[in-house]
């Protein structure tokens, strides 16, 4: 019994310790317009964040696909395969693929084979078309780094096998890099845009708020409360309210993405499954994601923080 | 002189344009108890705000609580203010606040612990006469009964320096005097207190040295 009692009274001692919640709303500022607007202007910038984010991410990518891929690619055509090159014993088609393969930059060449190319023609010309016709050997080489020297390569292939092509893509591969480029500073101009309007959105909610509770503000500072008590009880708020705003804004923003990489898929190279209940988006995207609320709740800390003490600071 | 809790040095205020307070020289011990007097627009409240630290001279040099405030830094007035108690005109109550956390204030502010808080402020509401209307909100007391919050607020921290601008307005006879004995007894404990009113019934029946002021000048000061 004396036990429970020392018990009882050591958690009553714990309790009369303890200081006053940091978050009581002393200054009524549940009651301000920001309650409902800035979460929901908040949540639309981060809406459109996610999709900037989005944007940025998925030209990278694209940018990156490209750059392995097509723009990695050379089709070299041989017209008459078969006759004797002019500067060694190989028939030609033998001697631009010894000669590609000794070129530096260059990770793999292949000729292909007179039935691959009658199936590449085949949708313009039909199935037996190519029979009888005189076709240029193909052979297709796959680039590394920083890719062959090109001009010097057409020029030995042309020494060996005259009227040889060399197709490295390069026009239309620097457009589309050019390409994803632009979108993908446009979504960086665009996230930078949307932090600089959401700065604003929670400036102007805190400047409203601290004009709405201007009577309480200026009473507790007359009690002796400094401009980070006051700044802190205004940024915890505005922490909070950014906070979900962001969660909101980005709870939306799946879906509407998930939609967008399901019809991208097919156009990357990807499967769209219709069973998954979410198409698979990229690692970075969700790692993304899962920070616009973290930075929505540092944006609306810091700009409450910088916005209270800056009206705060007139007063003596 | 050496010692006063108050001190005024040839102190001049201005609001925008206007010369609201022009020379005053003044100074009050520990534990000195003044009336200020003066009628309307003689700038009375002017002189509370500048000792409440809401406003700094424009000329002159103050000195409060042993600390010459027109040198000292914006950041150093905050700890000035807590040991400062004001009972305001208009109670200046939070309206979303019970009694109880309209009083307990200063002492959240100060960081003191809860435990400590609710027997502080209970005891002081009870003295008051609140015992009852603790947990009612301002919209739910009379003006008397705000006023007599407004009191509680500014002593609860045992304030070094109290300032009181009309404190008896609302009160009925019996409260007004409980409060001259709660001011009396704090001066004697070393409280300095400064009450501006035009009451001219209860300044005579608590006669004491008063600070006059007329169109922003002292007319007198007593020791």
């Amino acid at each position: 019994m004396r036990d429970e009692e020392a018990q009882r009274e050591r958690a009553a001692a714990r309790r009369a310790r303890r200081l006053r919640p940091a978050w009581s709303d002393d200054l009524g500022l549940r009651r301000g317009v920001a309650r409902k607007l800035l979460p929901f202007m908040v949540g639309a910038m981060a809406f459109l964040a996610s999709l900037a984010l989005a944007g940025a991410i998925a030209a990278a990518a694209f940018s990156r696909q490209w750059q392995d891929g097509p723009a990695a690619a050379l089709t070299v055509q041989v017209p008459d395969p078969a006759a004797k090159a002019t500067d060694a014993p190989q028939n030609r088609l033998d001697r631009v693929v010894a000669l590609l393969s000794a070129s530096p930059g260059i990770a793999r060449v292949q000729a292909l084979s007179h039935a691959q190319i009658a199936k590449l023609l085949q949708p313009w010309l039909g199935s037996d078309a190519t029979q009888g016709l005189a076709l240029p050997a193909v052979v297709a080489v796959r680039a590394e780094g920083a890719g062959p020297p090109l001009a010097e390569l057409t020029a030995e292939l042309r020494a060996a096998a005259p009227g040889t092509l060399v197709d490295s893509h390069g026009d239309w591969t620097r457009r589309i890099a050019a390409l994803a480029h632009s979108v993908q500073a446009l979504a960086w101009a665009m996230l930078a845009l949307v932090t600089g309007v959401a700065a604003a959105v929670v400036t102007i909610a805190t400047r409203a708020g601290l004009v709405q509770r201007r009577d309480a503000v200026l009473l507790v500072h007359g009690l002796g409360a400094t401009d980070a008590d006051i700044a802190r009880r205004f940024a915890a708020r505005a922490t909070r309210l950014a906070f979900a705003g962001g969660l909101g804004g980005c709870a939306v923003a799946l879906p509407v993405l998930a939609g967008l990489a399901a019809l991208a898929a097919p156009l990357v190279g990807g499967i769209a499954d219709p069973a998954a209940w979410m198409p698979s988006l990229p690692r970075a995207l969700w790692f993304g994601m899962a920070a616009i609320p973290l930075v929505c709740a540092a944006l609306g800390f810091a700009t409450a923080q910088v916005t209270v003490r800056a009206w705060l600071r007139p007063l003596p | 002189m050496s010692g006063a809790v108050v001190r005024l040095d040839r102190v001049a205020l201005d609001v925008g344009a206007q010369k609201v307070l022009r020379g005053i020289s003044l100074a009050i011990p520990r534990g000195g108890f003044r009336w200020l007097l003066g009628p309307s627009g003689a700038g009375k409240t002017s002189l509370l705000r500048l000792l409440h630290l809401e406003l700094r001279p424009s000329e002159g040099r103050l000195e409060l609580l042993g600390r010459d405030v027109g040198a000292a830094p914006r950041a150093a007035l905050p700890q000035l203010r807590r040991r400062i108690g004001m009972v305001f005109q208009d109670f200046r109550l939070l309206p979303h606040l019970s009694a109880f956390d309209n009083v307990a204030l200063p002492l959240r502010l100060a960081g003191r612990p809860e435990g400590q808080i609710q027997a502080d402020v209970g005891e002081m509401l009870a003295w008051v006469g609140l015992r009852g209307r603790i947990h009612c909100h301002p919209a739910e007391l009379s003006g008397g009964e705000q006023q007599r919050v407004a009191i509680a607020r500014a002593v609860i921290n045992r304030p070094d320096l109290l300032l009181a601008d009309e404190p008896t307005g609302n009160l009925d006879d019996t409260q007004a005097q409980r409060l001259m004995l709660l001011l009396g007894e704090l001066s004697r404990l070393g409280t300095t207190i400064v009450v501006a009113t035009h009451n001219d019934t209860i300044v005579a029946r608590h006669p004491a040295p008063a600070v006059r002021l007329a169109e922003g000048r002292l007319v007198n000061a007593d020791a």
